[in-house]
């Protein structure tokens, strides 16, 4: 089995809702509620789902943009060192958890802080989805890219130019960009510059955020073949978030699908699209638009909107939109389980259906 | 089939500070009665600009600089056309809306917040279908007037149809000036003889008013101005009816609640609502779909589809996703940079395109079946302040000759139904 970059174990993030006079805590809107989720070593995970469902904010959590609310983010451990801190964490004696939570301090993103985040946040990087909104539009690309390097101190001041140099080089700009202003650049160019920021700390794992949906075709064609390129050159790992499910097909090796801040599914990329499990996931699959007229999908239309996850439904929460829910959607919620070959699925029915 | 709406060779502009950007540079559409028809491109193609001068809504500096925009609405005459360029603005007021009416991108910034999706939805029929309203007031009131035993009521009632009947006879009156004005324009625009006549009857058109000083006056008077209540009845009933047909659920209570309670798919369907509410013969959809979610977006794309077999006639469909052109359109354009680089019907184009950018186009979108690399169109969409001369694909073209660098080439028809602007082809098409 390939080793796992990131292992997410129980992850948790709540957003309260304040009310009253008094402010108080009324209750939580849970964008990501309880997520298991491996991501192995050189791999191009992809995770879709509708708007609201809590993919970004997911992606957000891993790099503590946000902080967890609860759950453990465990970055280049092996499965067995990960299996032996779940233990003691659930172990009985005090003692063991008090040693589970000093472990924990060393492997576990979540509870980083101060300089030791500081040097894994070189190693996990990001690239946002509209690319005028990421960078600054006061700084100089050279500035822009230049910035990571200078706060990991992986480049000294007389190094930078030749640095910034080679990375605009890598993303297809040339050097003669640096003293521009990300105005002068068009959408393409600027992901590109953006690419450049997040490849200058030399990451292990780059969170891609819908990096290509506030591009024309034309563009995203280029961007996504030159991420392929990178990914292939750096030996990188992809987190790739993104409501497209052709351009996820094109680029990613396994897929995650999240609905309501909970993943429903995960399987290899290509045996996800031959046969998925989930009802959600094939109503999913079977509204992409295709672009061949000669084709004719039987559509599976699903009714309603995607619930409020402050109040999501009881048992599975997909249950109000499935057309095959019976009365124990309703009461239990389901766990992922496995499927063969690495594909597991989270549905009461996944056999039947 | 007939056409019902022809561009010829339109030219947009818009003056910006940096120089004039040459938005449209002769695009010659059309769209047949009772097909769907497609316009894709990249952004900054000139799709919204082309649709939004077909309306007249082009925003500033943005100005139409040449060409026709021609319109086939007469049942009776299929060859009268009018061109809505030379006509008035209160002419365009009554087309918008009730023949051609628009959805917007974003459903959210297309309804305006602080009224309801009630008002929102009637505003429209209040303002195209009004004789139709007032006579259905007419006639409910005249059937309640002889029933009501109070007196008060009753001279209550009776003074509500009185105004309601003197409404509806300055709207008949007006909208038969209306009408005699129009069609003296078409047949003075036809035998292209006296311009100043022209001018003089598009003056008398703007000015002309609904003479009705008796009603204007009650209707400035707080009490007695309630006797429009009826109206309102009728229109929310008529807005009830159509949001049911929509498949929105419980539509009586929808009606009354505003566009922030609501989500994004739902939002779109208002929005289609208003652009349906007076049964426009031409929808112009421009990009419903690309903010909303693959699962919402099946819902409006099916509900679109849906309608266009019940209700609308011609729809308009802007876009830049190919699988929704391939799902939705009958025939479709290419659009780039201003010019229309290719028209066929959508089998035809997806099967064979002949423009370079529709082959460059369609090879970069990742396929259901994607074997090795995604193709890509190297270089960028150009300014359009400079356009490149010539053929404005030029730069980016595989297959760029030196013609193609001086002459702009023309927009022919290569097989029936199939019209290309490219100097590959050109030679063929003079053979045929």
């Amino acid at each position: 089995m390939s080793e796992n970059l990131l292992d997410l174990r129980k992850l948790k993030k709540y957003y309260p809702i304040k009310g009253g006079v008094f402010r108080s805590h009324v209750g939580d809107v849970r964008a990501v509620d309880d997520v298991d989720l491996k991501i192995h070593k050189g791999e191009c995970l992809g995770l879709v789902g509708e708007s609201g469902c809590g993919k970004t904010t997911l992606g957000k959590t891993i790099l503590r943009l946000h902080n967890a609310t609860s759950g453990r983010i465990y970055f280049k451990q092996t499965e067995d060192e990960v299996e032996r801190i779940e233990g003691l964490l659930e172990s009985e004696s005090p003692a063991d958890r008090k040693e589970a939570s000093r472990l924990l301090k060393d492997v576990d993103l979540t509870a980083m802080n101060g300089a030791d985040l500081r040097k894994q946040r070189g190693k996990i990087q990001i690239v946002f989805q509209d690319p005028s909104n990421s960078l600054n539009p006061r700084m100089l690309i050279k500035n822009i890219i230049a910035e990571p390097l200078l706060i990991q101190k992986l480049a000294t001041a007389k190094e930078v130019d030749f640095r910034v140099d080679e990375l605009l080089k890598t993303v297809g700009l040339s050097g003669n960009h640096m003293r521009r202003y990300p105005h002068e650049f068009s959408g393409g160019q600027r992901q590109r510059i953006a690419i450049a920021r997040a490849l200058a700390t030399k990451p292990e794992f780059i969170l891609m955020d819908e990096p290509t949906s506030a591009l024309d075709v034309s563009v995203q064609a280029q961007i996504l073949n030159l991420l392929k390129q990178l990914q292939k050159d750096f030996s990188l790992t992809y987190l790739f978030v993104t409501h497209h499910l052709l351009v996820v097909k094109y680029i990613t090796d396994r897929i995650a699908v999240m609905y309501l801040g909970r993943i429903v599914e995960v399987a290899k990329t290509a045996d996800l699209f031959a046969h998925s499990l989930h009802p959600y996931t094939k109503a999913l699959l079977s509204a992409i638009p295709i672009p061949d007229p000669t084709t004719k999908t039987e559509k599976i239309i699903l009714t309603g909107d995607v619930p409020n996850p402050s109040n999501p439904p009881a048992g599975c929460r997909f249950h109000p939109r499935c057309s095959y829910a019976k009365d124990i959607c309703k009461q239990v919620e389901p766990q992922l389980m496995d499927a063969g070959e690495g594909h597991t699925v989270a549905c009461h029915r996944w056999k039947e259906i | 089939m007939e056409k019902l709406i022809e561009t010829i060779n339109l030219y947009t502009d818009f003056h910006t500070f940096e120089g004039t950007v040459k938005a449209l540079n002769g695009v010659d559409i059309f769209v047949r009665k009772g097909e769907t028809y497609g316009l894709v491109g990249e952004s900054g193609c000139g799709k919204s600009v082309t649709v939004r001068s077909i309306l007249r809504i082009v925003q500033s500096p943005g100005r139409i600089r040449d060409g026709k925009i021609l319109l086939y609405f007469s049942e009776e005459n299929k060859e009268k056309s009018i061109d809505i360029l030379t006509r008035p603005e209160t002419y365009m007021e009554s087309v918008r809306g009730s023949d051609i009416s628009m959805i917007f991108q974003e459903a959210s910034s297309s309804l305006n917040p602080v009224f309801s999706i009630g008002e929102q939805v009637g505003e429209s029929i209040f303002f195209h279908r009004l004789p139709e309203i007032l006579e259905a007031a007419i006639d409910q009131l005249k059937a309640e007037v002889s029933k009501v035993g109070n007196p008060l009521t009753r001279t209550w009632k009776s003074f509500s149809l009185r105004m309601l009947e003197k409404e509806l006879s300055a709207n008949v009156a007006y909208d038969k000036t209306v009408a005699e004005i129009d069609e003296r324009l078409y047949l003075v625009e036809s035998l292209a003889s006296d311009a100043q006549e022209k001018a003089q009857l598009i003056s008398v058109r703007n000015s002309t008013r609904k003479s009705m000083p008796l009603v204007n006056l009650v209707r400035k008077i707080p009490f007695l101005r309630r006797y429009r209540k009826i109206l309102d009845t009728i229109v929310t009933g008529r807005v009830v009816d159509l949001l049911t047909e929509l498949g929105v659920s419980n539509p009586t209570a929808m009606v009354k609640r505003y566009p922030h309670e609501l989500s994004g798919g739902m939002q779109q369907r208002i929005v289609i609502a208003i652009a349906l509410a007076c049964h426009p013969r031409l929808l112009i959809a421009d990009e419903p779909t690309s903010n909303l979610d693959v699962t919402i977006q099946a819902q409006i794309l099916e509900l679109i589809k849906e309608l266009k077999k019940t209700k609308i006639s011609s729809v308009l469909f802007i876009t830049h996703d190919l699988g929704v052109v391939a799902e939705v359109c009958d025939r479709v354009s290419v659009m780039y940079a201003g010019d229309v680089a290719e028209t066929a019907l959508v089998r035809e184009l997806f099967a064979k395109p002949l423009h370079p950018y529709t082959k460059g186009l369609l090879n970069s979108v990742p396929k259901v079946v994607q074997e090795g690399q995604l193709n890509t169109i190297p270089g960028i969409v150009p300014n359009l302040i400079h356009p490149p001369s010539g053929c404005r694909f030029h730069p980016r073209c595989p297959f760029v000759m030196d013609q193609c660098k001086v002459e702009k080439p023309a927009y022919i028809e290569i097989e029936s139904d199939h019209y290309v602007a490219c100097h590959l082809y050109a030679a063929k098409g003079e053979t045929k």
